[in-house]
């Protein structure tokens, strides 16, 4: 008898034992992998490169509650006519769809800086592309985990 | 990260405390031989500022016995470092010789001997004594007196007067401010009644408002003690929301928030401090890894993890001090500041035998006065341990085989959990069990022993689950404490193993078999963190068990393997 769980087992073991508050998850169709996420962010911008840096992303080393995690995205931009931030793609590798969230920027919005709140259902990587106005693009990933928890302290 | 090279510091660290003051002028007194008030307090004073600090008091008002862990792996870069040694490797490490009054208040081996010897440790009357002998020495205006947390939980008083006691005979000790973790499972609006009304400040940098992100609490707050400016900031556990049920504060978001950190670190600078202390509930191995990357904080005062260290360890410029829990240890700081900046600082980890410390009579008052209400509640006897009862250990303790034993059979369950607490006190064979007793392991707002099926599948999640929250290499992604304890089931563990392969071996242990992944079991477990949970308290279903047993003897627990350590 192998051990190897689906998604909804866990979620199960989770509520029964009621070790967390995860129970208020509801099934949820089959969720992404970290290969769909590359195949979409490949899709998106074929072979093009990816530089490092400009991106902060500012998320949970564990999320508090999986249905509401907040991520807060920042770009390093003057953001001017001759040089800004088109848009940034926030892509989770555990989720249905891998693209959670899309932004689109213009020099008149100051600063590329946006927060949302989104679902995550279990432990995984969340990627962030930024576009340039040069065409030049960023990468950024982070690691949030969603977990039972327990206590000891 | 911490390097290799702050590493050597903070063993460096260590040792030249020991030497200069720590737990020197005890380790002077010979082995088995008890200490007097004096040895205690005796400390060669520097500068015109001290701290005190004490933490993880657990509402623990009286003296009792409190075993430290014999098995408190650490994982990562923490692997093998101070607090994550113990016993012979510990007393080595701070020059503590074996059988000494040092010895039995920091380690574990010989414990039952030892503690027949030196008697009970703590007591807030004695901790109220030696914070009044050294405000006399140094002058009340050249001490600060600060809170780890997890103050207000983890006795039948404090949970039956929703933690009035503590905050009684906080106020009357002079608190100047604490920190939170297990104090927010009285509820949002009972936290916010104290926290505004007390004499203390209650501070939180870390939590928020999560509609607005508005801070729920003060930050920090500025201090003027010895001719200086202290500023201190408050950390709550960044953990509370996920360790504890976060229905009880569904407004608040934690987290470690870094930045907003070091924002508060530079404000407090540009304000004027000379000291910068950061009153932490984060946990040992969080603080270490955060001292290397948060600039500009002198003296990081840890609690959480319960560790009890006779020296300082160094961080960079930082130094950090674990204080123990249960009340058992007072910390002195004495902090020389010179032109506005920390020059020296000299610790003293001063333990509390309450056989050689005379009460404060004034605080002795009080606590009889908050525990009149219960006294012949709290005296009534359960029943007896033939067996040494204690609960620290990274995998089980026998006070927690016996709530497992309890639950398996009052609960008629085939397999129980119990979560890796480490609060509680100590018994040693021969005792009385009391209703007190009882409840100093299980005095929670969320006691209800559920009763559910579950697949031998989900098991294993769960023990994956709450192992990978033990041992996830990055401390950021540990939530503090130890493993679940389990009875009628054993396992194997590797800690250093990736999250979801860790636990193998699952062991039903009365048949003997492996578990069955599709099988579904019976299943008895207390502190769910879902609200509206079912059954009846935890300390009904322990002394439900122990009555009916008369005399309690724990086998050792051979059920769980350890490798990768």
């Amino acid at each position: 008898m192998s051990f190897m769980s689906s998604e909804q087992s866990r979620r199960d073991a989770f509520k029964l034992a009621g070790l967390a508050g995860l129970s208020l998850l509801v099934a949820s169709p089959a969720l992404a992998t970290p290969e769909e996420v590359a195949s979409a962010i490949g899709k998106a911008y074929g072979d093009r490169k990816f530089a490092s840096g400009k991106i902060k992303m500012d998320v949970p080393e564990i999320a508090e509650n999986g249905l509401v995690v907040p991520i807060n995205v920042e770009v390093e931009s003057p953001m001017t006519d001759a040089d800004y931030v088109k848009a940034v793609h926030v892509y989770a590798e555990g989720n249905p769809l891998p693209n959670v969230i899309s932004y689109k920027f213009t020099p008149a919005c100051g600063k590329a800086s946006a927060s949302a709140r989104m679902r995550l259902a279990q432990t995984q990587d969340v990627v962030c592309v930024a576009e340039m106005s040069d065409g030049s693009l960023y990468k950024a990933k982070a690691t949030i985990k969603v977990t039972i928890g327990g206590c000891g302290g | 990260m911490i390097s290799k090279r702050e590493f050597l510091q903070a063993t460096a660290a260590a040792s030249a405390m020991l030497l200069g003051s720590g737990l020197g002028p005890l380790g002077k007194v010979a082995a088995q031989q008890r200490l007097t008030q004096a040895d205690i307090l005796r400390f060669d004073p520097l500068g015109a500022l001290t701290i005190l600090y004490v933490a993880d008091t657990h509402a623990q008002l009286m003296p009792l016995h409190f075993r430290e862990p014999s098995v408190n792996l650490g994982v990562g870069e923490a692997r093998g470092l101070p607090p994550h040694i113990t016993d012979d490797e510990f007393r080595k490490h701070f020059q503590i010789a074996a059988g000494s009054a040092d010895a039995f208040a920091l380690t574990s081996d010989d414990f039952t001997a030892l503690a027949r010897n030196y008697g009970r440790m703590g007591g807030m009357d004695r901790v109220a004594a030696l914070i009044g002998a050294v405000r006399a020495e140094r002058g009340d205006n050249n001490v600060l007196l600060l809170d780890g947390g997890d103050t207000w939980q983890g006795s039948w008083t404090s949970l039956k007067t929703g933690a009035q006691d503590m905050v009684d005979v906080m106020s009357q000790l002079k608190v100047d401010a604490m920190v939170g973790h297990w104090e927010f499972t009285y509820g949002a609006d009972r936290v916010m009644e104290i926290a505004k009304n007390a004499p203390f400040a209650f501070l939180a940098q870390n939590i928020r408002d999560n509609e607005w992100q508005e801070p729920v609490f003060e930050g920090r707050k500025m201090f003027e003690r010895g001719g200086a400016k202290i500023a201190v900031i408050g950390q709550a556990l960044p953990r509370t929301a996920v360790a504890n049920p976060r229905w009880m504060f569904p407004k608040w978001e934690f987290g470690i928030r870094e930045e907003d950190l070091q924002k508060q670190v530079e404000e407090a600078r540009a304000d004027g401090a000379s000291v910068v202390v950061l009153l932490s509930h984060n946990g040992f191995d969080v603080d270490r890894k955060l001292a290397s990357r948060v600039k500009g904080i002198d003296v990081i005062l840890t609690a959480h993890t319960h560790d009890a260290m006779p020296g300082l360890i160094r961080v960079g410029e930082t130094v950090l001090v674990a204080t123990g829990s249960h009340a058992k240890f007072v910390s002195r700081l004495d902090i020389d500041v010179k032109a506005g900046k920390v020059a020296g600082v000299r610790f003293k980890l001063m333990p509390v035998f309450s056989d050689a410390i005379a009460p404060n009579a004034a605080m002795a008052a009080l606590i009889a006065k908050v525990r009149a209400p219960f006294a012949a509640e709290l005296a009534r006897p359960i029943g007896k341990t033939e067996s040494l009862l204690y609960r620290r250990g990274n995998f089980n303790g026998p006070f927690d085989d016996l709530i497992c034993d309890a639950m398996l059979a009052e609960r008629d369950a085939e397999i129980a959990l119990s979560p890796g607490f480490r609060w509680g006190g100590t018994l040693l064979p021969g005792d009385t069990i009391s209703w007190e007793h009882v409840t100093n392991a299980t005095a929670i707002t969320y006691p209800n022993c559920y009763r559910i099926q579950m697949t031998g599948r989900q098991l294993k999640e769960v023990l994956e689950d709450v192992a990978d929250n033990i041992f996830h290499p990055d401390p950021y992604f540990q939530g503090g404490g130890d493993m679940v304890r389990l009875g009628g089931m054993g396992y194997s563990i590797d800690v250093s193993g990736p999250m979801g392969s860790r636990i193998s071996g699952m062991t039903h242990l009365k048949s003997g078999k492996p578990i069955d992944a599709a099988r579904t079991y019976t299943v008895a477990g207390w502190a769910s963190v879902n609200e509206n949970t079912q059954g009846p308290p935890i300390w009904d279903v322990i002394a439900a068990y122990v009555a009916r047993t008369g005399s309690v003897s724990i086998a050792p627990n051979s059920a769980v393997r350890v490798t990768g350590a």
